[in-house]
């Protein structure tokens, strides 16, 4: 099986989120990585396509988004496609799916597309649709198994109370939760194979993309902190403690 | 002024979806012409309550096969409903189905979508809270009618407007395309959950990892038998570890809750987890690190290990009711 993954780099993933002044999140300059939530999909596109398939990871990002793709390659995808492009800065869900559309077209013959159900960062958890509509594929999110049979899609999806069967006819947008599995580490010979891996790098041209259809429809006016709460009491003897939970409670009118 | 669309999921016996009726209380505010949609079995039948909270009309269609088939069907008609009636702004709530309809129909229409609202100035403008919770950010949304936004669950409280009448029903009468039919829902599988619907409980106590073992979650559970009307929940570490279901994760892709009183233990207070409870009235946390950021936000904050307080605190209530 031919799969595309579509894999988010964000600048900090342990660390808290930095804003620039223009009210966006800092992205340029900053040590970068995979998204964590994106591994998992990696992880599921390699167990998929098998040992004669290929694994595909696409980003769309500044110049530090390759860290991203090199994380995915040294897990053992097998190739990597990077939109780089300045137009592109504060896109949006809309123009990231038109974008990311674009490249997973050109990839004859793919299967199957994985994402993440959302970023950790942009959390808007709708670019995978959008890009499942616009290459007129089915989507099915909250996958936390997905298999493959006689060509037809077999996956497991999360819900409120429990969990559908979903069955799907390829090629098809999926995106994979934490639960579905766990991503495996980059071997020391996994890095360095990744750093011989084919890597395209993409403009918005290339794509056959308008300026048009990168224009932004949203901008940020203002930013502004939420007041900060005052601090609460904090009990580090721990025989007070079952006492004045008590009370706390009794004041709430719970007890 | 053309109109506010809220895409309302209704269940099979005609009950509208929390998040719906909250929105459909903040387009009333908004001040148009309120409408609903609703697509699959039940949705003719929520004509009653759709008008209770301010929708004139409700577009409806009881055909399972915006159930049984993913999104695409839902897409499609509502692209429709929306080239004829040319609605201005159209709400969804952060469901399941409901946020794969929008991500969608955003792809359809050429329109912009904001997910995770949390509140809505105008039709072209809207606020989220990003970091946590820990700053507003103003947003203002152009291009193609209509915008889209996916608000955040309790960003409005739910009330029924005053003398509101049944809505008029538009039957959805949309030839959906076979091409459309793909992603098929086979089997349904629901655990019934026992206790108060955590949304709804006076009390939620959450454990995280610092519980150490699944099995010490019974202690939160002897806890919350001693109060009554309380729930128990979680934070996602533990869900992904598989401690406990996924229904009862709070956080950004689990629950939100604002109980009386919430009470984090174990739980290190992760931005993603706090935007799920940080609406709460109250909130006592027990944790051993006393610079966890959790404590931040307490009212109450316990230092010291949860496995030895957690008893004792139980027996501390009971001993209070006698
Ligand atoms: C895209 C995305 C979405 C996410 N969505 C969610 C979400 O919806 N909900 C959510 O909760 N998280 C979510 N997360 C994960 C979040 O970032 C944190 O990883 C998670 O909340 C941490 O869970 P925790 O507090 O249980 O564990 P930890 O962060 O490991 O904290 C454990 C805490 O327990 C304390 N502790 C240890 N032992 C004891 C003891 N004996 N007694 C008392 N305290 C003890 C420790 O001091 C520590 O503070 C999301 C992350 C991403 C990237
Ligand atoms: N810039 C990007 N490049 C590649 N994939 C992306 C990008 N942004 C989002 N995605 C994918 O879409 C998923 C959901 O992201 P989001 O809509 O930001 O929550 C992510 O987990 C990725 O799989």
């Amino acid at each position: 099986m031919n799969i595309v993954v579509l894999v988010k780099y964000i600048p900090n993933p342990e660390g808290t989120p930095e804003m620039g002044p223009d009210h966006r999140l800092k992205r340029e300059g900053v040590e970068g990585a995979l998204d964590p939530g994106d591994e998992h999909s990696v992880e599921a596109a390699l167990q998929l396509a098998g040992s004669d398939g290929e694994v595909t990871l696409v980003t769309m990002g500044p110049e530090a988004a390759v860290g991203a793709l090199r994380r995915g390659l040294s897990m053992g995808g097998h190739k990597g496609v990077h939109v780089l492009d300045d137009s592109l800065k504060g896109a949006d869900v809309l123009v990231t799916a038109r974008v990311l559309a674009a490249v997973v077209k050109r990839q004859a013959g793919f299967d199957l597309v994985l994402a993440g159900v959302e970023s950790t960062d942009g959390y808007t958890g709708t670019l995978p649709m959008a890009v499942a509509e616009l290459l007129d594929l089915p989507n099915v999110t909250f996958a936390r198994k997905v298999e493959v049979a006689d060509g037809t899609l077999k996956v497991e999806r999360q819900t409120e109370a429990g969990y559908d069967e979903v069955e799907c006819p390829l090629p098809a947008v999926v995106t994979v939760t934490a639960g579905a599995n766990e991503p495996r580490y980059p071997t020391l010979k996994g890095i360095m194979q990744a750093k011989q891996k084919p890597m395209d790098t993409l403009s918005v041209s290339d794509l056959g993309l308008s300026a048009e259809d990168v224009k932004a429809t949203q901008e940020v006016m203002g930013l502004e902190p939420v007041a900060a709460k005052e601090a609460g009491e904090v009990i580090e003897d721990p025989e007070e403690a079952p006492g004045r939970v008590v009370e706390f409670l009794t004041k709430a009118k719970v007890i | 002024m053309p109109g506010i669309w809220v895409y309302a999921e209704v269940s099979s016996d005609g009950k509208i979806e929390a998040g719906a009726l909250e929105n459909l209380t903040k387009a009333r505010e908004l001040g148009s012409e309120v409408s609903a949609v609703a697509l699959g079995p039940g949705s003719s039948q929520a004509a009653a309550q759709a008008g209770e909270f301010g929708a004139a009309t409700l577009f409806a269609s009881d055909d399972s096969i915006y159930t049984d088939f993913i999104a695409q069907p839902a897409a499609f008609a509502l692209h429709e409903l929306v080239k004829e009636h040319q609605p201005e702004l159209i709400l969804f709530s952060p469901t399941y189905d409901s946020r794969d309809v929008a991500g969608r129909l955003q792809a359809r229409t050429g329109s912009t979508l904001m997910s995770n609202a949390t509140d809505i100035l105008g039709p072209d403008y809207a606020q989220t809270q990003i970091l946590g919770g820990s700053q507003i950010v103003d947003v203002t949304l152009f291009g193609p009618d209509p915008k889209l936004l996916i608000v955040r669950p309790k960003s409005f409280e739910a009330q029924p407007a005053e003398g509101g009448a049944a809505a008029t029903v538009v039957p959805v009468e949309v030839s959906v395309p076979d091409d459309c039919k793909k992603a098929k829902r086979v089997q349904r599988h629901e655990q019934a959950a026992a206790g108060p619907k955590m949304e709804e409980a006076k009390v939620v106590i959450s454990g995280g990892r610092g519980l150490q073992d699944p099995a010490n979650f019974k202690l939160l559970e002897e806890m919350a038998s001693a109060i009554p009307g309380a729930a128990v929940g979680a934070s996602r570490a533990v869900v992904d570890a598989g401690w406990v279901p996924y229904a009862m994760q709070i956080g950004q892709t689990g629950k939100t809750v604002s109980p009386e009183v919430y009470i984090a233990v174990g739980i290190s207070g992760a931005t993603q987890h706090l935007v799920g409870m940080k609406s709460s009235k109250r909130i006592i946390a027990i944790n051993k690190d006393k610079d966890a950021p959790i404590f931040q936000y307490a009212d109450l904050g316990i230092v010291g290990d949860a496995l030895q307080i957690l008893p004792r605190i139980t027996e501390a209530i009971n001993a209070r009711k006698g």
